[in-house]
Order: C-alpha cells, then sequence, then structure tokens
C-alpha cells in the first residue's frame, strides 16, 4: 500500500482505470461488426454489371436515358453544330480540360467522348445527385438569351454544356462524370466497362 | 369507503414505488411563474403531437411494407383500403408538420424570453438536440412513401454528406447501403425511422423535462421566481403547475386540436405544403422532377444552401444556420433576458432576423431564378447578422430596468 502511494497511484485506481480501458476496446470492438454491417451488401455489389444498348436508330441532336447500376446515363448524338458550340466555351468554365473531373483517360477533355459526336455520361449532377435536364436549343426562353445549350439541374441551379462541363458560379464543383464504355463494330454501346478490357476497340 | 380503499391502495404502492412522491415533486407541488402567456402552450403541444406520432406511426406500420416494390402500393393500399387508414395517415403526415409548427414556436418563445440565458444552458442545449432528432426523423420518415420527392429529398440530402472532405463519398455509400438510393437505404430508413430516432427522441424529451424541473421555468419576465421566495420556501409569484397550468394547457390543446382537425380532415396536402404533389408518382431513379424542394420546415436552410455557389460551403453554410441556435446562451451578453426590458437595437435584429427566416422559407420553396438568389443572398446575411453580432449589439442595447417581481 505504501508503496503504492509513493507512485501517486494506488492499486484500485490502476485496476480501475484497466478495467474501464479494457471495457471501452471491447465496446469498440463490438460495434464494428454493427457499423460493417451498413456496408453494401455482396448483391449490392453484384448489380454494377455492364449495359449493352443498340444506339444505331439514335437520331442526331437526340438524347436517350439507360440505367446503369441504377443510375441514367445518358447517350447524346451530338449535331456538329454543337459540337462547334462546344469548343467555343471555354473562359465561362470552372474545368473546361477536366482536369478534376471524372472520365476515363482515353475520352477527349474538351468534348468528352471517344467518338465527338457521341456523348455517353452519367446523366447525375455533381452537386447533389439530381438528374439535370436536356435544354439543348441556344436561347431557351427558360434560361436566358446567352444560353448556348447544354444541362439544366433544377435542384440547384447548376448549368453545364453539351459535353457536361460544368460552368463556373454554380454550386456544381465539377463536370459531370463520364462512365467507362465502348462501341462495339454493330454500333452496339458498352456501357460499365472499358474498352482496353476486350480489345474491342470502336 | 370507496375513498379508503384507494387511498390504501395508494399507500400500499407508496411504501414499494413513489408515486405520490412523484406526483407531487413534477406536477401538484411543481410551482411555476404565474405570468406565463401565450407562448406557453408549445412545450406541451410538442408532447402531445409526439404521443400522436407514436401512436398513428405504430398503426402504420401495421400496414406498410418497407421495400422499394411495395412501399408506394402500401401507402396507397393505407389510403383506399385499410378502414380508417387515410385518417392515421393523414393524422400522421399533419402531425409531422405540426410538430415543426409547435417546435418552431416553441424556440421562437425561448428567443423572446431569454430562456436559454443561465441558468437555463443545458435545457435549451436538450432542446437543440431534440430539434435535431426530429430533423433527422422527418428526413428518414419523408423516404418511406417512396414517391418522387422522398427518392430525390433523400437523394439530394445523403449527398450533402459527400461534401465532406476525404470521406464524403464512402460516407454516402455506407448510410445508403448501396451505391445510389435504394431498396436497400429505404429498409435501414425505416428502421431508423420507426426504433432508433423515437427512442432517442423519447429519452431527450424526459431529460429536457428533467432539466426544465431542476432549473425552474422561465417567464415572460425573464427574472428568477426563486429569488423571492416566502417563508414556507415557496417562489412567491409561484403556483402549482396542477391543477393551475394543466387546465391552461387543455384549453391549448383544444384550440390546436380544432385547427388540426380542419387541416387533416378538409386540406390533408394544404396545396402541396403537407403533402407534396410530385410524392403521388411512384419514384423513379431515371427521372429527377423538375423542380424539387424539401418540405416548409427544412426550407430556410435548403435556401442558404442553394444560394451559396461552392458544394462544401454551401453544405456547411447550411449546418451553420441550423446550429447557431445552440450557441445562443453564449452569443448573448444582454443585461436582460426578456424581449420586455430589451432595447431597440435587439428588437431591431430580432425583426430583421424573422422576416429573413420566413422569407429564406419562402424562396426555398420556389425554382432559383437569378434575381431569387441575389435576394435569398441578402437575407441569409440577415439570418447570420442575427447570431454573429448579437454578441455586439445585446451588449449595447440600451435596456430598461427589470421588475423585483413577476409584473
Amino acid at each position: 500500500m505504501d508503496e503504492d502511494q509513493e507512485n501517486g497511484v494506488t492499486r484500485r485506481q490502476l485496476l480501475t482505470a484497466t478495467s474501464v480501458a479494457a471495457s471501452g476496446l471491447g465496446a469498440v470492438a463490438a460495434a464494428v461488426p454493427f457499423v460493417v454491417s451498413m456496408q453494401p451488401s455482396e448483391r449490392a455489389k453484384a448489380m454494377g454489371a455492364p449495359v449493352e444498348v443498340d444506339i444505331s436508330r439514335l437520331d442526331p441532336g437526340h438524347l436517350m436515358v439507360v440505367e446503369w447500376r441504377g443510375k441514367p446515363v445518358w447517350i447524346l448524338k451530338r449535331t456538329e453544330e454543337m459540337i462547334e458550340r462546344i469548343k467555343q466555351n471555354g473562359e465561362q468554365l470552372r474545368d473546361p480540360d477536366s482536369e478534376e473531373s471524372i472520365q476515363p483517360g482515353y475520352v477527349d477533355p474538351v468534348l468528352r467522348s471517344i467518338e465527338p459526336t457521341l456523348l455517353v455520361m452519367v446523366g447525375i449532377c455533381t452537386h447533389l445527385g439530381c438528374s439535370p435536364t436536356f435544354r439543348p436549343e441556344q436561347g431557351d426562353p427558360e434560361m436566358g438569351h446567352s444560353w448556348d445549350g447544354g444541362f439544366f439541374c433544377p435542384c440547384h441551379g447548376s448549368k453545364f454544356d453539351l459535353a457536361g462541363r460544368v460552368f463556373a458560379g454554380v454550386p456544381a464543383p465539377t463536370n459531370m462524370t463520364i462512365p467507362p464504355y465502348y462501341l462495339t463494330q454493330n454500333q452496339h454501346l458498352v456501357i460499365g466497362e472499358d474498352p482496353n478490357n476486350t480489345g474491342d476497340i470502336a | 369507503m370507496i375513498s379508503e380503499i384507494l387511498q390504501r391502495s395508494i399507500n400500499w404502492i407508496d411504501v414499494r414505488f413513489p408515486v405520490t412522491k412523484l406526483w407531487k415533486d413534477q406536477v401538484a407541488e411543481y410551482y411555476a411563474p404565474k405570468n406565463f402567456n401565450f407562448w406557453y402552450y408549445f412545450g406541451s403541444l410538442a408532447m402531445l403531437v409526439f404521443a400522436n406520432q407514436v401512436i398513428t406511426g405504430i398503426f402504420l406500420t401495421m400496414s406498410y411494407k418497407p421495400s422499394a416494390a411495395e412501399a408506394f402500393g402500401s401507402v396507397e393500399y393505407i389510403m383506399r383500403d385499410v378502414p380508417w387508414g387515410w385518417l392515421i395517415r393523414y393524422m400522421h403526415s399533419t402531425g409531422a408538420s405540426a410538430f415543426f409548427v409547435v417546435i418552431y414556436l416553441h424556440m421562437f418563445r425561448g428567443i423572446i424570453y431569454g430562456s436559454y440565458r443561465k441558468p437555463r444552458e443545458l435545457l435549451w442545449l436538450i432542446g437543440m438536440a431534440i430539434y435535431a432528432a426530429l430533423m433527422a426523423e422527418a428526413f428518414l420518415g419523408y423516404l418511406l412513401p417512396w414517391g418522387q420527392m422522398s427518392y430525390w429529398g433523400a437523394q439530394v440530402i445523403i449527398s450533402l454528406f459527400g461534401a465532406i472532405p476525404f470521406i464524403g463519398e464512402d460516407l454516402t455509400i455506407w448510410i445508403r447501403g448501396d451505391y445510389v438510393v435504394s431498396d436497400v437505404t429505404l429498409n435501414r430508413f425505416f428502421a431508423l425511422h420507426v426504433i432508433a430516432l423515437p427512442f432517442v427522441l423519447a429519452g431527450l424529451v424526459v431529460a429536457h423535462l428533467m432539466a426544465l424541473h431542476e432549473v425552474g421555468s422561465n417567464n415572460p419576465d425573464g427574472i428568477e421566481i426563486k429569488d423571492n421566495k416566502g417563508p414556507d420556501g415557496i417562489p412567491l409569484d409561484g403556483i402549482p403547475f396542477h391543477p393551475y397550468y394543466t387546465v391552461k394547457d387543455m384549453v391549448g390543446v383544444m384550440a390546436f386540436l380544432a385547427i388540426a382537425a380542419v387541416v387533416v380532415f378538409f386540406m390533408p396536402s394544404l396545396g402541396g405544403y403537407l403533402l407534396e404533389h410530385n410524392n403521388f408518382k411512384p419514384a423513379d431513379p431515371m427521372v429527377t422532377p423538375t423542380h424539387i424542394a424539401p418540405l416548409w420546415y427544412f426550407t430556410p436552410f435548403y435556401a442558404i444552401l442553394r444560394a451559396i455557389p461552392h458544394k462544401l460551403l454551401g453544405v456547411m453554410g447550411m449546418g451553420l444556420s441550423v446550429g447557431l441556435f445552440a450557441l445562443l446562451p453564449w452569443l448573448d451578453r444582454g443585461a436582460v433576458k426578456s424581449i420586455r426590458y430589451r432595447g431597440w437595437i435587439y428588437k431591431l435584429f430580432l425583426s430583421v432576423f424573422v422576416v429573413c427566416f420566413i422569407g429564406l422559407g419562402y424562396l426555398g420553396m420556389q425554382p432559383p431564378t437569378p434575381v431569387s438568389t441575389m435576394v435569398t443572398r441578402i437575407l441569409a446575411v440577415g439570418y447570420f447578422g442575427f447570431f454573429i453580432l448579437m454578441p455586439i449589439y445585446t451588449r449595447i442595447d440600451p435596456t430598461k430596468p427589470e421588475p423585483e417581481r413577476l409584473t
């Protein structure tokens, strides 16, 4: 007893502190299975398979929507005139060369596609996950006369050009996401897989 | 004879459980200030609404199915096929909005009479925890009907966590349990909505009442009735909670139920303010409705989020706009507690705050336009100014002297 008090800690205090610390560790360890059980299940992970779409009947200037991993993926067949308009944007964009945005290395950083006319993009706003609306018309009355065509998110007003590049001064931080994709020889589009995985490059 | 049996039964219980002591300490001999006014109805009304939500909620779970395939249909089933199901569901949906009405009025009462000031700081903080839990509860519950607004509202709010640096994206996946809002998300939101958060709320309400009965109620004069006690130790300006305030609160309950019944029976969606039109369409992960806004009780904060053109700063601004209420006990340096003895400077700032809060709430419901975004930014400055400048203007405010006794 005397020996303990010289150190300023009694045996009882030491034992109490040790037990509390050990129980605390045990409680944390016991919480792990519960916290981890909220991660995506094996079934949820397996749902991410690629999808194949026939785009041979998609007309220039039109947009089609397919579901991939529960998200809308847009397929836009751009006209030559749309591509010219995209190339004129630059100054007003936050990330014109897609340096901070998510896209595979094999797509063009400005047009954000493998083929210039065919845009394949996850139709989810990089702000808070709404799906923007397609506003291709120049000077769309709801968008103002300086509008050059693009996408507008109704939730918080973010604006993107026809390559999904975000304009400055809106809440979305980066350009919209381009998923991995490739074209097969028979004008089918495969979304969710890189071209070099198969060697089948469009 | 009967009263004798009753008395003996109570005596039997009292030896084993302090029922008479609890009744006296907490109700019959809990002395509250004698000058409670209209603003003091909303605490008891909040408990009434909480009870309504729990009871109607239990009955809704008997017919509701928490799966993406069946949820929307099961709500329609409750509305059309379950006997009186429509009434139970409208009581629950109207109750959610009514909860926020009474909580906002209850908080406003605390602000104007300085009820958050010493020694009631912790009482106020527990109340803020209740408010936070209530917001979480409302958000979780709103996903359950699995309509378009349910789905996209959840998508937006969960994405807010994605703005947190480094861990944000993984955190959103952990919350959803999937890469998108899905059946998994709906199932766990149901569990949290019907079990976890109601438990948390009930516990916090008990803590709130215990803290209140420890320090005693504030009052419209903002002075302590415990400073003037009679020879018997009872505050001279105090009256027993029962029967004086139990009876007063019953008047409030009657008026409240009359108004609530009009909404439940005649205007349950209240023009889209209580049940949004787009939520009568099943959730479609491919298409966002052209205009999405949360229900009215979140719109002041939502407007602030929308007006800041930066993802992380917007989320922080929104979090701050809610969290600043918790700092009021330490921001307020006024010489008096109650608005009755405050000077014109405080009253001016408070008026600006009220206008900004309501204005932001309105703008948060409207689609964003360049003009409304500018107005929102101006109102947000007024909103934050009320809190951030409070240490200065409450100190220089020309206050009037407080009375010795209640007026």
